[in-house]
């Protein structure tokens, strides 16, 4: 007992520290609820018995998830932007991945100018990067449809696959890639078999990131777009008049294929550490 | 993980242990053609398009939405004294600042719990910070509408608790716009912070206990200044997009709360006034890279001290 009593600190400073543990895990806990809120109620909602405007609650029904493209439009601009986000994200990985390689393994002249180039889209508000392509395409008289959407999503990408590749790439160990040449692979062999694999995380990470960046764009959108039309828009639009269910649906549903495949991989490599 | 990987490194280049060391003379450069020739015809023309399109006027006897070039200097001057302009730019900065303040109030805890606290779950609970993302953030905005509307929850407590009047709401309304703002970019400002915190070595605020710093100081002197760089990421990334949003303020504000992107929005696409969105546009990109090396700069001075 009296050990026991030695070793533990003060009454005074435990009820501080326990205090100060709870309290700022009771902080974090309502902080969880804030950002998942809405998540919720998007969930909830995709139940509502409610027709065409989704507003108020008006019953449960599973009608909605037997039936998700059951109100117009909500398949199609889902495909849109679907197939609009997977050429982005190929897109993009390519050209923001060039650019990291140089950027970290060669020296060259303007490199500076290069960072600032990659730097200040990230910098700028989307309204000023859609309307000044807006007003480009507008002087030049390209008709706005799937081409402007992409060339701007594109754009406006590169600079986060640049910074995502860069950072796996940077806490390389170039020694890895010079001890395969020593032992007779030549420098494709060494890319190919060393390099490449292990930038391979940060490759994928960057295309993650392309991909639910262009899925989830709406403003940059909504200025060079023109009759096309994405999931994001489509939900703006009809905002005014109310959201048919099934877009809450087709949300939710993409909310948990997502979350389930991050968690999986996470779990995975919780696993494979502690092993 | 990768977003908060990529907003740690924006700000500060990455240090190479190693000297870059491939030799091809001409090899960096065909890597970043293609990447720099999209940037360059898809970024910096469209701003220089841009800048030239603010400086136009009407075509005498023209057609709505036909302008020619006249470098006429002075839309800078009557857009910026003009009242239903400046005042909506102003109020941007106020609501982009009061929301990154609230943001920082709520991420650094946030982050902080799951940096320090989090143990063997730190991952998923950063899954669960970035877990919003996954449903379109339009969608959430609406989902606050509901929410905070008159026969939603929020309106209802606060009816109870007597904190707003028995018929009176919260929304539309300008603490529902920066409620929102502050919603939408919150894990922009936590995940940068979590990134900086959790590269702090936990043995130097060990030290600070051990010579006698009180926690509280400890935190002060040790690990707010090491989480700084990851503060500033954040608060950048959440003050720049939350400045020129405006699907907040269209979904849950009153025309009184627009903001300056509804502005632009309106008068771009919906007037069809292209030098006057032009110019808006300008002031807010000017207006905030002024204020973005203004605060890199005090900043940086201060992590010196």
């Amino acid at each position: 007992m009296s050990t026991d009593t030695a070793t533990k600190p003060p009454v005074g400073v435990r009820v501080r520290s326990w205090f100060g543990d709870n309290a700022l895990k009771f902080y974090a806990v309502i902080a969880f609820a804030y950002l998942l809120l809405p998540v919720a109620y998007t969930f909830v909602f995709s139940f509502n018995d409610a027709g065409r405007t989704n507003i108020v609650w008006q019953g449960f029904t599973l009608d909605n998830w037997k039936n998700p493209c059951g109100a117009p439009q909500v398949c199609e601009s889902v495909v849109n932007s679907i197939v609009l986000a997977l050429g982005v994200t190929i897109m993009s990985t390519i050209l923001g991945t060039l650019i990291a390689f140089a950027l970290v393994r060669y020296q060259f002249r303007g490199r500076g100018t290069t960072n600032l180039t990659i730097f200040l889209p990230m910098a700028t508000p989307e309204v000023v990067l859609g309307s000044s392509l807006l007003a480009l395409f507008l002087n030049i008289f390209v008709p706005l449809g799937f081409w402007t959407v992409f060339i701007a999503h594109v754009m406006f990408c590169i600079s986060f696959v640049v910074v995502t590749v860069k950072a796996r790439l940077a806490s390389l160990d170039p020694r890895l890639e010079q001890a395969a040449m020593d032992l007779y692979a030549n420098e494709r062999e060494a890319f190919r078999r060393i390099t490449l694999p292990l930038v391979a995380p940060g490759i994928a990470a960057a295309a993650l990131l392309a991909f639910s960046l262009s899925f989830d764009d709406f403003i940059i959108t909504n200025f060079n777009s023109g009759q096309f039309t994405t999931f994001p828009k489509f939900v703006y639009v009809s905002a005014t008049r109310g959201i048919p269910a099934q877009a809450n649906v087709i949300a939710s549903a993409m909310f948990f294929i997502a979350l389930a495949l991050v968690l999986v991989s996470q779990i995975r490599n919780m696993r494979r550490k502690e092993a | 993980m990768s977003i908060a990987a990529a907003i740690g490194d924006t700000l500060e280049e990455q240090p190479h242990k190693n000297k870059p060391q491939k030799q091809g003379r001409f090899t960096p450069y065909w890597l970043l053609l293609p990447g720099l020739l999209w940037l360059t015809i898809f970024f910096i023309v469209p701003l220089v398009t841009l800048f030239g399109t603010s400086l136009m006027t009407p075509v005498p006897g023209g057609d709505v939405g036909e302008f020619e070039q006249t470098f006429h200097f002075a839309n800078y001057v009557d857009t910026l004294t003009d009242s239903t302009y400046y005042i909506p730019l102003f109020r941007s900065f106020i609501y982009s600042g009061i929301a990154t303040l609230l943001a920082l109030a709520i991420g650094y805890p946030l982050a902080y719990a799951i940096a320090f606290k989090g143990g063997r779950y730190r991952n998923i609970l950063l899954v669960l910070v970035i877990a919003p993302f996954f449903v379109s953030f339009i969608l959430r905005t609406v989902a606050w509408r509901q929410i905070l509307a008159d026969e939603g929850p929020v309106v209802a407590i606060l009816r109870y608790l007597s904190l707003v009047e028995p018929t009176g709401g919260v929304y539309p309304s300008a603490f529902a716009v920066i409620m929102g703002l502050t919603y939408n970019f919150l894990p922009f400002m936590t995940l940068p912070i979590y990134a900086s915190l959790e590269r702090v070595d936990h043995r130097l605020i060990e030290a600070s206990g051990d010579l006698y710093a009180k926690p509280f100081t400890g935190f002060r002197k040790v690990t707010w200044p090491l989480s700084l760089p990851g503060v500033v990421a954040g608060t950048l990334l959440t003050f720049i997009p939350a400045a020129g949003d405006y699907v907040n303020a269209a979904l849950l504000g009153r025309p009184s709360n627009t903001m300056i992107g509804n502005r632009i929005e309106y008068t771009f696409l919906s007037v069809n006034d292209y030098p006057t969105a032009a110019v808006l546009s300008f002031i807010l990109m000017a207006t905030i890279l002024v204020l973005v090396l203004f605060y890199i700069r005090r900043m940086g001075t201060e992590e010196l001290v």
